[in-house]
């Protein structure tokens, strides 16, 4: 295949079937930026600012800025003060932390090390979600080798910073990957989402100061600290966001998986050039751009940037960066019924919004989808996507959003499933 | 058959139990958690911040143990952790991956997310299903084999997709289910120390 070249960041020493050793990190100038911010022992604050300049967006969902988080710690905040990372990613179509991880351990870690040191964390959980066990594996083996080497544990490189890294597993429910049901989780207690403030910045893990991160965030640390946040800032085509994004494709293309690329690389480059295009006879329908709790986005933006800012712009959101594409051959009311049904099953029910909305709007796709649907679901469908806003957190509100551009972008594909009194793809393709 | 500790301390589970007959590893359950592994289960907790935060760690481990959380392993591991078996109970119940029901000793969890609904995962369950005579939901006569549906698994590159007993496998198709289920089924008999 003749695809476009990039350099790769988190991706730079990816190999087939192993992970990245610590001697082949460090080798890739893995470590440096320890040596020189740690060891040399530039301030903390020097550390925040330079994160804050390149731009770095969070990397889970939210796109919240890496800097401004941490600096949200006080200077005068109590010890001890925690870090948790974020690799439980149970985002339907989101698969890049496992990739990541399987790739280059060493600079989620060295990422992990160097934010803790910014904001003076002494302790960092990576929260892993059981289906990735053997990620977890290979995060508490290297994480021994870096403890060996001396980047981890007491008086790192001679220094007074002292800092280790444990690996947390889930017991594997989506709501855990919400920061506060995070925390929660963490601390063993019933992982229910708490509504900030406080935040967890101020009072996160027992009542300490704590940052939660995506691991992918975490990863791109090293290397802005050690290129420069203006190397950062210039890898990315556009202004709409910074740095690389590891993309996650699925569905119908003819080579799914995880490509690093520039941040605010066209979906139709990413589709076509990286993975093989589409599978003969499937034409491109829809995707959800940025996982499951994102709105389905038409051909109409088949050529757009794929980063924060141009996403916004048109009503949509980067999320994940999990794409998932449909072709025309599958029904889109089943598949939000599926991603319905996920969210259902997945709310923690703590709150009523979610708990009882939830299955309430998976019922009425599920009669659209099986011939009993009516033409007063379509507005009562519309109204509890905005009901659902009056939920704990972002769970419910994430889960009307594939909802809303079904209504609004296939509206009408449901009225025919209404007035035909049954799915029209049911026969072709066998759903 | 009924498991017969359902309304141990005043819970009644019975609507959450999978009927079925109690898996080979469940049996002898009278038998207390050992000793060693308790020692290596307080080791780990007092390195802890607090010690319920490895809740989720010494579950799963009575579940590598014994195969699935009964009300004694309940009792015993809340001791462990300092927390009430009530306590422990939001959490246990709370978790797709910790079984509150005996399950068999391969626990087929296939994933039914968006990616794998659209590659074809209910042709998946239907053909495991037939092929070692279990339902959605149950365990196999056998006792060897559970079938239960899980979200999302992280393998949308790999769908359809699915994990046993913490493996994942993915791309499948009948011939590989063929030969991973044949391996596991041989591996037990392999093993058997009768």
């Amino acid at each position: 295949m003749n695809m476009p070249d990039y350099p790769k960041v988190l991706f730079k020493n990816r190999k087939p079937n192993r992970i990245a050793t610590l001697d082949e990190y460090r080798a890739s100038g893995g470590y440096e930026a320890t040596e020189r911010f740690i060891g040399g022992r530039v301030s903390p604050k020097e550390v925040t600012r330079l994160v804050d300049e390149s731009g770095l967006r969070g990397r889970g969902g939210a796109g919240f800025p890496a800097g401004k988080k941490w600096s949200a710690v006080a200077d005068d905040a109590a010890f001890p003060r925690y870090l948790a990372a974020n690799a439980d990613e149970m985002e339907p179509g989101t698969f890049k932390d496992r990739v990541l991880i399987h790739a280059d351990p060493h600079c989620i870690i060295e990422g992990m090390l160097l934010c803790g040191y910014a904001f003076s964390a002494s302790k960092a959980f990576l929260f892993i979600r059981p289906s990735y066990d053997s990620s977890a594996a290979i995060l508490e083996a290297e994480l021994e080798n870096a403890r060996k080497a001396g980047y981890l544990g007491k008086n790192i490189l001679g220094t007074d910073y002292s800092f280790d890294i444990i690996v947390h597993r889930s017991g594997g429910r989506y709501i855990c990957g919400e920061g506060s049901a995070l925390l929660n989780a963490i601390m063993g207690k019933r992982p229910n989402p708490t509504k900030p403030p406080p935040y967890p910045t101020e009072k996160g893990l027992w009542g300490r100061p704590t940052v939660v991160n995506n691991v992918e965030t975490l990863a791109n640390v090293p290397h802005i600290l050690r290129n420069g946040p203006e190397w950062f800032k210039g890898i990315a085509p556009s202004s709409g966001g910074e740095g690389t994004k590891i993309y996650c494709i699925s569905g119908k293309v003819n080579s799914p998986g995880a490509v690093e690329l520039p941040m605010g690389t066209r979906l139709s480059e990413i589709i076509e050039e990286h993975c093989g295009g589409m599978p003969a006879g499937s034409e491109f329908k829809a995707c959800l751009p940025g996982g499951a709790s994102t709105q389905f986005m038409t051909p109409e933006h088949y050529d757009i940037r794929m980063d924060f800012g141009s996403l916004k712009t048109v009503g949509h959101r980067l999320g994940t960066a999990a794409i998932m594409v449909f072709d025309q051959k599958t029904c889109l009311v089943a598949a939000t019924l599926n991603l319905m049904q996920f969210f259902a099953r997945e709310s923690c029910g703590w709150c009523t919004p979610c708990r009882e909305g939830l299955p309430y709007m998976r019922d009425l796709l599920w009669k659209i989808e099986h011939g009993e649907g009516r033409e007063e679901f379509i507005p009562l469908l519309k109204d509890m996507c905005k009901k659902v806003w009056n939920a704990y957190c972002a769970l419910a509100p994430g889960a009307a959003e594939p909802v809303i551009s079904l209504l609004t972008f296939f509206e009408d594909e449901v009225r025919e499933h209404i007035s035909r009194k049954g799915c029209p793809f049911h026969a072709q393709a066998g759903h | 058959m009924r498991w017969e500790h359902d309304t141990f301390h005043g819970f009644e589970h019975s609507d959450s139990r999978i009927e079925g007959k109690p898996s080979m590893s469940a049996r002898g359950m009278e038998n207390m958690l050992p000793e060693d592994w308790k020692e290596k289960m307080k080791g780990m907790i007092a390195e802890a911040e607090s010690p319920r935060e490895k809740a989720i760690d010494v579950m799963l481990s009575i579940q590598d143990l014994r195969g699935w959380m009964t009300d004694e392993a309940m009792v015993e591991a809340s001791e462990l952790l300092g927390m009430t078996p009530l306590e422990l109970e939001e959490l246990a119940t709370f978790y797709d991956f910790i079984y509150r029901s005996p399950v068999g000793k391969y626990v087929i969890h296939v994933c039914d997310s968006a990616m794998c609904w659209l590659e074809g995962h209910q042709s998946v369950i239907d053909y495991i299903s037939a092929r070692v005579n279990v339902p959605m939901g149950g365990m196999s006569p056998d006792g060897l084999f559970s079938l239960l549906p899980v979200c999302c698994i992280g393998y949308c590159d790999r769908a359809p997709a699915m994990i046993i007993n913490r493996r994942v496998y993915g791309k499948l198709t009948p011939e590989k289910i063929d030969r991973i289920l044949d391996k596991l089924i041989h591996e037990n008999e392999f093993h058997q120390p009768e």
